[in-house]
C-alpha cells in the first residue's frame, strides 16, 4: 500500500515536478509508514534514478508514449496501478493529469482531489489542501476511494536535494488499446520554454505593450534572460500581441511559480485569479495607483519600456 | 446529430471577494452574482453555431445543480439556442463529488442515443477541479480531447485542436461520439439578448430524479471531500522600490530577488 507518484518524462528527462513530487511523498509516507513508488510512462528515462528522490520502486510501463494520447496513458496507468496496488496515487497537475487522471479515477471508481498546492498526513490520511474559487479561497481535500488520487500543482514543494538511492525498476506490460485518435499535426512554438502552468520564472506583459512587436521585443528578452516563460494578460492576448496559450488568469493558465514579473498589467480581479499564489510577485507599472501593487512583493513605478530592457542587460550581466 | 452541453453556475468572474462560510463547510453565498461558467459558455456557443451550420440538429443542457441555478442557466445558456435543459438536482446528486455528478451526467445523456457530441467547458471555474469531462468521457466509453481551441466537424469525424502545454498545438482527427473540452480561441462566446431570454423561458426544463436515470443514491456517494474552507493566508507586505534613479531602483531589485527572495 506505497503511495505511487506519476514521474513525467519528456525525451528521456525527468520534468521538474518527478523529483518534487518524490521528495514530498517520501514525507508522507514516514509519517503514514509505508514507502514510495514512481511510475514512469515509456522507456528511456532512467527510472532507477527516481531512487535519489525516495522510490523504492520505479514502475515503468513499456509502450509507445512518444505522442500523448489520452486512452493509452490512462490504460498504462492502470495498469501500473494495477501492477503497485497502491493506498495513494500523486500527480503533477499537467495536460496529462487533466486529460488522463480523472478517467483513471472513473475507470478505478474512486475519487481525487486536484490541483493541490499543499499535502499532509492527518488521521492517516493523505489530506490536500488546495486553491478553489480562482484561489480566493482554500479548502482541504481528502479521498475515501482506493487509492486516494491527488494531482498537485507545479512549484508547490520546492526543488529537493539527490539523495544516493536507486529503484528497483519493475517492468509492467499493458494492452496498448486501438487508438481512436489520430494526431495528423503538432505545432510547437519557436522559443521552446517551460509550459506557463510548470514555469518556475514568469514575465508577463499587459496591454500596455502596444504591439506583437513590443511584447517581442520587450517581454521575450527579458524572460529569456530569466530563463523564464513569457506570459500575458487577457487584454493583451485579445489585442494578438501574445497567442492564447500565453494568457495567465480566470480564462487562462493558472500560474503557481516562484517568480511572477507583472509589466504593464494593472492587476484586475482575473487575472490576479490566475496567478495570486505566486511566491514573489514584481509589478512594474507606471500608475502607482494600479491594483497590482496591492499584491507585489516588489513594485516599481516607472515605465516598462525603460525597466524591462534595463533589468534585461543587468540580468544577463548576473550570469557571466 | 444532436449535441449535449455540459454546463454549470458558479461565481461571476467579477466577483472581488470569495468568504468561506463561518462554519468552513464551503462558501458564504450571500451578496454574490452568478453565472454560467465562462468556459461552458464557449462550449454552448460552439453547439448553437454548429447548429447554425447546420451540421447538427439541436443542442441540449445538462446539469447536475440546484433548482436556483436554472434561470441562470436559462438566461446564459439556453437562450444561445439551446432547445432544452435537463437539471439533475436530487439532494444525492447535489451532494455528488465530480465522479458522482459524472456518472449522473453520463445517464442522463446516454437516455437519447442521438446525441454524438459532448460539450464542456476546459475547466468550472468555482472547483476548479477538471475532472467532470475525463471523468463523464470515461462513463460514456467515447474519447475525450481535452483544452481544443478549435473544432470541425461534419457530423461523423471530426478534427480539433487541442492545447498540450508549454505552447503546442496539437492537431486531432476522429470519429465521433466525443468528448470535447473548450478553451478560449475556439469561438466568439456569446451573450444573450433580452428577446432570446425572453424567448428561453418557455423552453422545457426536464428533471430527471436519479431513479429515472437508473442510479441510487450510493451510485454517486462522495469518495473525493472538500471541507475547513479557509482564506488563504495574507500576502507578506510588499513595497515600493526607488533608488532615486531608474538604474539603482533596478539594482535595489535585483538585489531583493536574490539576497531576500532568494529567487534568482
Ligand atoms: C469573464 C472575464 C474573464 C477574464 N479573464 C481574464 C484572464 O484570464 N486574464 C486576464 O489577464 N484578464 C482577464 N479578464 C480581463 C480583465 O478584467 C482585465 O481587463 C485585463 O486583465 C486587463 O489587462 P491589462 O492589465 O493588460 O490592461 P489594463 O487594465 O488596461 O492595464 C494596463 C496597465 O498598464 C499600465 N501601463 C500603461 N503604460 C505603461 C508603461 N509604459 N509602463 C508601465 N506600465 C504601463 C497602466 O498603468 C495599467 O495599470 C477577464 C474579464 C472577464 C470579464
Amino acid at each position: 500500500m506505497s503511495i505511487l507518484v506519476l514521474a513525467e518524462q519528456e525525451h528521456g528527462t525527468f520534468k521538474k515536478t518527478a523529483a518534487e513530487l518524490l521528495a514530498k511523498a517520501t514525507e508522507l509516507a514516514g509519517s503514514l509508514g509505508t514507502t514510495v513508488d514512481a511510475v514512469v510512462l515509456g522507456t528511456g528515462a532512467d527510472a532507477a534514478s527516481l531512487g535519489a528522490y525516495g522510490a523504492a520502486r520505479a514502475f515503468v510501463v513499456d509502450g509507445d508514449f512518444s505522442s500523448y494520447d489520452g486512452d493509452t496513458a490512462v490504460a498504462a496507468l492502470a495498469a501500473a496501478v494495477d501492477a503497485a496496488s497502491p493506498s495513494v496515487v500523486l500527480a503533477p497537475a499537467s495536460y496529462l493529469a487533466k486529460d488522463a487522471i480523472p478517467r483513471l479515477a472513473a475507470r478505478l471508481g474512486t475519487g481525487q482531489g486536484s490541483e493541490c498546492t499543499d499535502l499532509r498526513v492527518d488521521g492517516g490520511a493523505v489530506v490536500g489542501r488546495r486553491p478553489v474559487y480562482a484561489g480566493k479561497v482554500l479548502c482541504d481535500v481528502t479521498v475515501s476511494g482506493t487509492p486516494a488520487i491527488f494531482t498537485v500543482r507545479a512549484n508547490s514543494f520546492g526543488q529537493p536535494e539527490a539523495g544516493s538511492g536507486a529503484a528497483e525498476v519493475v517492468q509492467v506490460s499493458f494492452d496498448a488499446p486501438a487508438p481512436r485518435l489520430t494526431v495528423v499535426k503538432r505545432e510547437t512554438p519557436e522559443q521552446d520554454a517551460v509550459d506557463l502552468t510548470e514555469a518556475d520564472r514568469i514575465v508577463s506583459g499587459g496591454r500596455s505593450l502596444k504591439s506583437a512587436e513590443n511584447f517581442d521585443a520587450i517581454i521575450r528578452p527579458l524572460a529569456k534572460a530569466l530563463g523564464a516563460t513569457a506570459g500575458a494578460s487577457r487584454a493583451a492576448v485579445d489585442a494578438g500581441y501574445a497567442p492564447h496559450e500565453e494568457q495567465v488568469g480566470q480564462t487562462g493558465k493558472t500560474v503557481n511559480p516562484s517568480l511572477y514579473i507583472a509589466c504593464g498589467i494593472s492587476g484586475a480581479i482575473q487575472h490576479l485569479a490566475g496567478m495570486r499564489t505566486s511566491k514573489v510577485i514584481v509589478a512594474i507599472n507606471t500608475d502607482p495607483e494600479a491594483p497590482i501593487f496591492e499584491h507585489a512583493t516588489y513594485g516599481v513605478v516607472a515605465d516598462l519600456f525603460d525597466v524591462c530592457p534595463q533589468l534585461t542587460t543587468k540580468l544577463g550581466a548576473l550570469d557571466s | 446529430m444532436k449535441i449535449a452541453v455540459c454546463a454549470k453556475v458558479a461565481p461571476d468572474t467579477t466577483t472581488p471577494r470569495i468568504q468561506p462560510a463561518a462554519d468552513g463547510s464551503g462558501i458564504d453565498t450571500s451578496g454574490i452574482k452568478f453565472a454560467v461558467s465562462p468556459y461552458d459558455v464557449f462550449a454552448a456557443t460552439l453547439g448553437v453555431e454548429l447548429v447554425e451550420k447546420k451540421v447538427a440538429a439541436s443542442v441540449h443542457l445538462f446539469t447536475v445543480g440546484d433548482e436556483g441555478d436554472v434561470a441562470t442557466l436559462r438566461s446564459g445558456a439556453l437562450a444561445l439556442g439551446c432547445e432544452d435543459l435537463t437539471l439533475i438536482g436530487d439532494d444525492a446528486a447535489k451532494a455528488a463529488d465530480a465522479l458522482g455528478a459524472s456518472k449522473a451526467l453520463a445517464a442522463a445523456i446516454g437516455k437519447d442515443d442521438g446525441i454524438t457530441l459532448v460539450l464542456t467547458g476546459k475547466q468550472a471555474i468555482d472547483g476548479d477541479s477538471v475532472q467532470v469531462p475525463g471523468m463523464l468521457a470515461e462513463f460514456l466509453g467515447w474519447p475525450l480531447v481535452s483544452m481544443v481551441s478549435s473544432f470541425e466537424t461534419d457530423g461523423t469525424t471530426f478534427t480539433a485542436v487541442r492545447n498540450v502545454g508549454g505552447g503546442v498545438q496539437e492537431t486531432v482527427q476522429g470519429n465521433l461520439p466525443a468528448v470535447i473540452t473548450c478553451d478560449k480561441g475556439l469561438v466568439q462566446p456569446r451573450y444573450a439578448k433580452l428577446p432570446q431570454i425572453m424567448k428561453a423561458k418557455k423552453k422545457a426544463v426536464h428533471t430527471p430524479s436519479l431513479g429515472d436515470l437508473g442510479l441510487s443514491a450510493d451510485d454517486v456517494a462522495p469518495k473525493a471531500s472538500h471541507t475547513a474552507y479557509g482564506e488563504p493566508p495574507p500576502r507578506p507586505p510588499g513595497r515600493v522600490l526607488d533608488g532615486g534613479d531608474l538604474s539603482s531602483t533596478l539594482d535595489q531589485l535585483v538585489t531583493a530577488l536574490r539576497d531576500e527572495a532568494k529567487v534568482l
